[in-house]
């Protein structure tokens, strides 16, 4: 500090930047001498140290305060330093020293440290400060998350701080936040016009501690507050039952398109071939046990683990798809419910393999870091990540697949073969080669939603079994050999589902999805997108 | 072509009938003999727990040719007749429940263990009745029989055929399975009915009771099958396989398809009910873990392996089946699964007609 003072000791400009290193180390003087202060074991000294460390504004009286409140701070005797906990086991406390961050020690007994006492008071006194302090937070959700936390009730100090932020701030959402904890202030202590034009504004907030408050004074016999209260509760609760369904919606659009991913590989293959494929749900199984077993062998990156996962997981089953073509399927052309059971068998002995590899216990597979956490739009509707991409991963594969099947050579042999599968070998189609490919495709696709799945549940070796009712439901409703049809049945489904949740429980929801589905079938055998043409009466 | 296994079509009792019949009534009679005549530690004795296991697997058998009866002469695979089975059981096991009276832990004179136990203070009204034999007999049949008769007449109205069928067989079992589950039904939640006393009176431990049930699993399946010889050598029989080969030219020439569809299919049901039944006193314990789809698919490959339109072939299949199972489960268990599914695939690629059309082509061969 002092060289730099010589340096610039010529100019104006010099002068100001003396000036400004002089309060510099005026704060860090305060901030010194609260540290000092707190070493000593008389509240009354600790005291004026909290004092001095908040008005001496320095960047760490912060972090050093908030250790102080959660009771980490701790005063080291030998040394006569402050020392903060960093962890706490049953052989002792690991503490770091606050003069020299880079030095640690393992303290075992219990007297070679004490801790710096406080009361109520000081107590009172820092969390304002550090509400203060985040209130004025440059960062925007730090912001908000400190107004959220006054919501409850806020002392006059944040409150003052909070009607000063109020003037400059200029982000929407925490200005709103401020008016909200402001209003709550005047729902307590202003008169009755004061608390009616609060409540005007409380009426467009969601959060629940809003609704308490409201809650309490429509419970009064205080007119016209109580009135005024509950009405504003009711366009509360209405608007949280806009949210609370579009949540639902949300979530069945995410179920929906798990069973989509599920069952869009069976599409193809059904579609294609005429042929139920039963072990479609081990195929999954195994795309989901590929993604384990990279996160097994990545384990320093198990966010690249998922992504690498996906093209692993798609060749895996799809080899498997095919072997089962070539080494079953093509044996029993033309017998469709032949081929139900011959690949039934074979889901039995893949998911007895599994058991003898992997043992019959569940996985578990790690949600990488950047599909956890969630996207919260007010605060009683959030978006969970990992449900958001579900629905992404889903649209994509989607697309793609409409793509190859719309856009590509194969795809043209695919939909030839599927229409009418003579005259497509007439016209040069080798129809076993799209044949075994088609079934790759769809294997394949069906790894892949293994890997989505594997961020959801347990992977287990019944982890097919409980997908492929669901899958032939999507297929079934959505009429067989349409990719719009998966889409739009396995989304409705997946909805429907969740709508049906709250009234009557996931069980119940589900048995009337299958009723309503068996029913459907009644009405109308060949699905929601039937076939047109000849090849529907074949 | 299938018709060339049966050596006559007309007879209900042909030379395979007739065999069927006779080995089956040896059989029965023998291990009646070897179980009450010899001492334990012969080398003849029979021990009751193994009349039991084959009383079992006379159930089984029962159901098998319910299964072929559908599948071979008329050509719908059906993934879900467990759930008729389990229906039928279910109703024994009632009747069963309704006789412990106060004897169960609880002690409460009306009301089963697991009613006490989720403190329900009365009887629901679908339990009312199950304490008479004759009601719950009736149930037996009416349940099954009336839950395949609605599902039958909505699918086969609207002409639901083949994979289709299969498959809402397939969740029709499963949604059972699910609603059997939850405790709110009233059946005993996933622990389902069991810790029977008697039946009739008869104290269901007892040699001599265990021995009657298998005589009389024996008799069932006797008359099971010569039931299904009468049907399949009838009129409807025929018109069930014309069915079968060609289900638009048999409609076209203007037979009404799904009423004679209907009426099978409800039999079989009704017949599978009756199996169930049977079953349930014998192994002592019905649960929701009967409507898997996974026992009603297995039943099938009973049938598959035995060989199907042949009736015998299914009795055959089942008991082999099962027999394996109960030996490697014990002996080993991580097998069972690989042989399983091994079975399904090597039946259906190199057995298309079963066992009963190996023996067949040897006959023809000679």
């Amino acid at each position: 500090m002092a060289s730099l003072r010589n340096c610039l000791g010529r100019s104006f400009v010099a002068l100001i930047l003396l000036f400004m290193s002089h309060a510099l180390s005026a704060s860090q003087q305060s901030y010194d001498d609260g540290v000092e202060a707190l070493t000593s074991a008389k509240l009354k000294k600790v005291a004026v140290g909290v004092q001095l460390l908040i008005d001496s504004k320095h960047a760490d009286s912060q972090s050093i305060l908030s250790a102080l409140l959660d009771g980490k701070l701790f005063r080291h005797k030998k040394e006569k330093t402050l020392v903060q906990v960093i962890d706490e086991t049953d052989e002792g406390k690991t503490v770091v020293f606050l003069s020299d961050p880079s030095r640690t020690e393992l303290i075992t007994k219990k007297r070679a440290i004490k801790r710096v006492p406080l009361n109520n008071n000081l107590r009172r006194d820092i969390r304002g400060f550090l509400a203060a302090q985040n209130i004025q937070n440059e960062d925007s959700s730090v912001r908000s998350a400190a107004i959220q936390s006054l919501l409850k009730g806020a002392d006059e100090n944040s409150l003052r701080v909070m009607q000063e932020q109020r003037k400059v701030e200029q982000d929407k959402d925490v200005l709103f936040l401020l008016d909200t904890a402001i209003a709550l202030d005047t729902l307590e202590k202003g008169n009755t016009e004061q608390k009616l034009q609060a409540i005007t504004v409380l009426e467009e907030s969601l959060e629940p501690d809003v609704r308490n408050a409201l809650q309490v004074y429509a419970d009064k016999n205080e007119d016209p507050v109580s009135a005024a209260a509950s009405k504003a509760l009711d366009k509360i609760a209405e608007k949280a039952d806009f949210y609370s369904v579009l949540e639902t919606i949300f979530f069945g659009l995410s179920l929906g398109s798990v069973l989509v991913l599920a069952a869009i590989g069976l599409a193809i293959t059904f579609g294609v071939m005429g042929c139920i494929n039963m072990a479609h749900g081990e195929l999954i199984m195994i795309g989901a046990y590929t993604t384990y077993v990279i996160q097994l062998l990545m384990p320093n990156s198990i966010g690249a683990s998922i992504i690498v996962a996906i093209p692993a997981a798609f060749v895996v089953s799809g080899l498997v798809g095919i072997a089962i073509e070539r080494g079953v399927i093509q044996f029993l052309k033309g017998r469709p419910l032949e081929t139900l059971l011959a690949t039934f068998g074979i889901s039995l002995v893949l998911q007895q393999a599994v058991r003898t590899i992997f043992s019959p216990l569940n996985r578990s597979v790690e949600t990488p870091e950047w599909m956890s956490g969630s996207i919260d739009i007010n605060p009683i509707f959030s978006i969970t990540l990992n449900r958001l991409y579900i629905i992404l991963f889903c649209l994509a594969v989607f697309a793609l697949l409409f793509f190859i099947l719309k856009k590509t050579v194969l795809g043209l042999q695919v939909r030839a073969v599927s229409q009418n599968r003579d005259m497509a070998r007439a016209m040069g189609v080798r129809s076993e080669w799209v044949d075994a490919l088609t079934f790759g495709l769809g294997s394949g696709v069906a790894g892949v939603a293994g890997v989505a799945l594997s961020q959801l549940t347990n992977v287990g070796p019944n982890l097919g079994q409980s997908y492929i009712i669901d899958s032939f439901m999507v297929v079934v409703f959505g009429g067989v050999g349409n990719l719009w049809g998966t889409l739009v049945a396995g989304m409705s489904l997946g909805v429907a589902n969740k709508l049906l949740e709250p009234m009557s429980g996931a069980v119940l929801a589900k048995i009337l999805v299958l009723i309503f589905i068996i029913l459907f079938i009644q009405k109308k055998p060949r699905g929601l997108f039937p076939q047109k043409g000849r090849a529907a009466e074949a | 072509m299938i018709s060339s296994i049966q050596t006559d079509n007309n007879v209900v009792f042909d030379k395979a009938t007739k065999i069927f019949l006779g080995v089956l009534a040896a059989l029965t009679f023998l291990v009646i003999i070897c179980n009450t005549m010899f001492e334990a530690g012969s080398a003849l004795y029979i021990p009751t727990y193994t009349v039991t296991l084959l009383g079992k697997y006379l159930t089984f058998a029962l159901l098998a040719v319910a299964v072929d009866l559908i599948w071979g002469y008329l050509g719908i695979l059906s993934l879900g007749h467990g759930a008729f089975f389990a229906l039928g059981g279910y109703a024994m096991g009632m009747y069963l429940m309704r006789q412990i009276g106060d004897r169960g832990v609880y002690g409460d004179p009306v009301l089963p263990d697991f009613m006490v136990f989720l403190n329900w203070s009365e009887l629901p009204w679908f339990w009312h009745g199950f304490d008479q034999f004759w009601f719950a007999a009736l149930m037996v049949v009416v349940a099954p029989g009336v839950l395949a008769f609605v599902f039958g007449w909505l699918a086969f109205r609207s002409r639901v055929t083949g994979v289709y069928l299969s498959i809402i067989t397939q969740a029709l079992t499963f949604a059972l399975m699910l609603a059997f589950y939850r405790n709110e039904m009233g059946f005993g939640g996933n622990n389902g009915l069991t810790d029977f006393k008697d039946i009739l009176g008869f104290d269901l431990q007892s040699d001599v009771t265990r021995l009657t049930l298998f005589g009389l699993s024996a008799l069932a399946l006797a008359c099971g099958y010569i039931a299904c010889r009468f049907i399949v050598t009838s009129k409807l029989g025929r018109l069930a396989m014309a069915i079968r080969d060609a289900e638009s030219r048999t409609r076209f020439i203007g037979y009404k398809v799904e009423n004679f569809k209907l009426w099978i299919w409800t039999f079989s049901a009704a017949l599978a009910g009756i199996a169930g039944a049977l079953y349930v006193p014998q192994v002592g314990i019905i649960n929701p873990n009967e409507f898997s789809p996974l026992n009603s698919i297995e039943l099938v490959v009973w049938v598959a392996l035995g060989g199907r339109a042949t009736l015998y072939g299914a009795v055959v299949g089942a008991i082999f089946v099962n027999y394996a199972k109960t030996y490697f489960t014990g002996v080993l268990p991580e097998v069972w699964l690989f042989a399983l599914g091994g079975l399904f695939v090597v039946t259906t690629i190199f057995l298309p007609k079963g066992v009963a059309g190996l023996m067949a082509r040897k006959e023809a061969a000679a």
